[in-house]
């Protein structure tokens, strides 16, 4: 990447990716306010008019995401940003954009629940984005930035792969990241014109072509079924293509802890320790969640010296499930997990790992 | 008294605490700016919890050569305390031969036992700032200025022209007309 870059200024994650996806080129954001994601739509408010793009507070989070149905299936580069109870409300909307094959970005700053729980951070949503983020057969890419500058970065892969696959993009986020600031380097300005133009987009047909229909109805079991088939077929593409993770001093770890977002910081810093301690730790870090980086697990699983691995997720433990298909029983899985808001602490991970290396020594596990 | 942290502190966790409205989050940004300014890595997270519906807030900055894990500042070589609930709460955490400041505008410092193996530096900023007319646009005095620059004459987190300049990048453009009493705070500060 050889693209100039902006100095470094010190923005919240919030603004950083409001900011990231104007220069992506989006003209058009709806939303409804929620904390921890408020600073984001704030800035879209104040943004958008300047760029003489479309800001609307909608009346609720249904109404917003029908909102980015419209502009989507009108060919915008379209964004909507809530928080978990929030996006919970979208999930109908997501179903429906996945059923009619458009293109957007959905961010979640990820707060605490069941319920209205708490506005302090959390990865509880993991489920919800990866396994049903609505009703029926579909997938979202889901990006898992861990840093501000990340969360700048993968909005514009966001619309990018969004477009390309012609499927919703979440950001899946975290209080903690929207809310602290960080020096980031801004991506470029994209003119929107530049952006992909769409020739299934219902532009207005001009007098000069047949009108088109964008739907997710479809009441012949056959073409149903035969449309579900073609979008799991290009699921599949994404999943070949698009696996991404962070390895972090895995070369000759023997515990490999796996976290995404937020906590992989705390994580990271908890290798650290760990390998002062002299135990021989490592991380991957997925940086999609959907697709799931199995190649990258398998690939130290196969390299042989992995013991096993240590889950940390800031939830009562929701993708320590898709390790667990990859490892598929070959070798030990422990968990770090905290609820509530509360942020995983180095030590309290170094303790588990010091807890993981006496039971290897044991030879037990 | 154990030994102190050497200075210059260019390797900080620091936290600040204090009421809202008191310039707390402010100051922490102008310190995070300096450290951003120094070519370091930088990490500034508020509160935006509980805490805050109770009038207090606080942020962490962390400021190192290394880049940042966790953003949580667990154990700060300096805390600020701008008012009694955030020294009760924070001064326990700073590291041994660290520094803790405190604002006794508002209260009796001579009603705690203050630690001896960290530096106390205990002075009414917000006196400080209404005795020199250092006022936020609805004329509430803000020592949060003058309690930064005296952090930086203890510690040296940066250079005194990095100090200025980060003053500068964290006031926003339509606020420019409040730089002129920042930089007085600053001088004040100094001075101290």
């Amino acid at each position: 990447m050889s693209e100039v870059r902006e100095p470094k200024r010190l923005m919240k994650g919030n603004e950083a990716v409001a900011e990231a996806a104007i220069r992506a080129g989006c003209r058009t954001y709806f939303g409804y306010p929620i904390t921890p994601q408020n600073e984001l739509a704030a800035y879209m408010s104040k943004r958008m008019p300047q760029v003489d793009g479309v800001f609307v507070q909608a009346e609720s989070e249904t109404s917003a995401i029908n909102m980015v149905y419209g502009a989507s299936a009108a060919g915008a580069r379209v964004l909507t940003s809530s928080s978990s109870p929030g996006v919970a409300l979208k999930a109908e909307g997501l179903s429906y954009l996945a059923g009619a094959d458009l293109p957007s970005v959905i961010i979640n700053i990820q707060r605490g629940g069941p319920g209205l729980g708490t506005i302090q951070p959390s990865q509880g949503d993991y489920f919800m984005s990866t396994k049903a983020p609505g009703h029926g057969d579909f997938k979202c890419l889901v990006y898992a930035p861990a840093t501000v500058q990340e969360m700048a970065d993968m909005v514009g892969d966001a619309f990018e792969k969004a477009d390309q696959y012609r499927m919703p993009a979440l950001i899946l986020s975290d209080g903690l990241l929207g809310q602290m600031m960080e020096p980031v380097a801004l991506p470029p300005i994209k003119d929107p014109a530049d952006c992909p133009q769409h020739d299934w987009a219902m532009t207005g047909t001009k007098g000069e072509r047949a009108p088109m229909e964008i739907n997710s109805l479809q009441l012949y079991p056959e073409e149903l079924e035969a449309a579900n088939t073609e979008r799991y077929a290009r699921y599949d593409v994404v999943k070949a293509n698009e696996q991404a993770a962070e390895l972090y001093q895995t070369q000759d770890a023997e515990i490999i802890v796996v976290a995404y977002g937020a906590s992989a910081r705390t994580a990271k810093s908890a290798v650290d320790l760990a390998r002062d301690a002299g135990i021989k730790a490592g991380m991957v870090r997925p940086l999609l969640v959907w697709p799931y980086p199995d190649d990258s697990i398998n690939d130290l699983i196969e390299a042989g010296k992995v013991k096993g691995f240590l889950t940390v997720e800031m939830s009562m433990g929701q993708m320590v499930e898709d390790v667990r298909l990859v490892v598929n029983g070959r070798l030990p899985i422990d968990s770090y997990n905290r609820t509530g808001g509360l942020v995983p602490d180095p030590q309290a991970i170094l303790a588990k790992m010091n807890e993981m290396q006496a039971q290897f020594a044991e030879g037990g596990v | 008294m154990t030994a102190s942290i050497k200075t210059p502190l260019t390797n900080m966790q620091m936290r600040l605490a204090g009421y809202g409205g008191q310039g707390v989050l402010f100051a922490g940004r102008v310190i995070a700016n300096a450290g951003l300014l120094s070519g370091k890595e930088v990490s500034w997270l508020p509160s935006y919890g509980p805490e805050m519906r109770g009038g207090t807030c606080n942020c962490s900055i962390i400021i190192q050569d290394e880049p940042i894990g966790t953003p949580l500042v667990l154990e700060p070589q300096v805390v600020v305390a701008m008012n009694k609930l955030s020294l009760e709460r924070f001064a326990q955490a700073v590291e041994p031969g660290g520094w803790l400041f405190v604002d006794e505008s508002t209260f009796d410092i001579a009603d705690y036992t203050l630690r001896d193996d960290i530096k106390n530096l205990v002075y009414p900023y917000a006196q400080t700032a209404s005795d020199n007319g250092i006022d936020d646009e609805q004329g509430n005095p803000i020592g949060s200025l003058i309690m930064v620059a005296a952090v930086w004459k203890e510690t040296q987190f940066c250079t005194e022209e990095v100090l200025e300049e980060a003053l500068r990048i964290s006031i926003p453009d339509r606020k420019q007309a409040l730089l002129e009493k920042n930089l007085r705070a600053l001088a004040i500060g100094k001075g101290l």
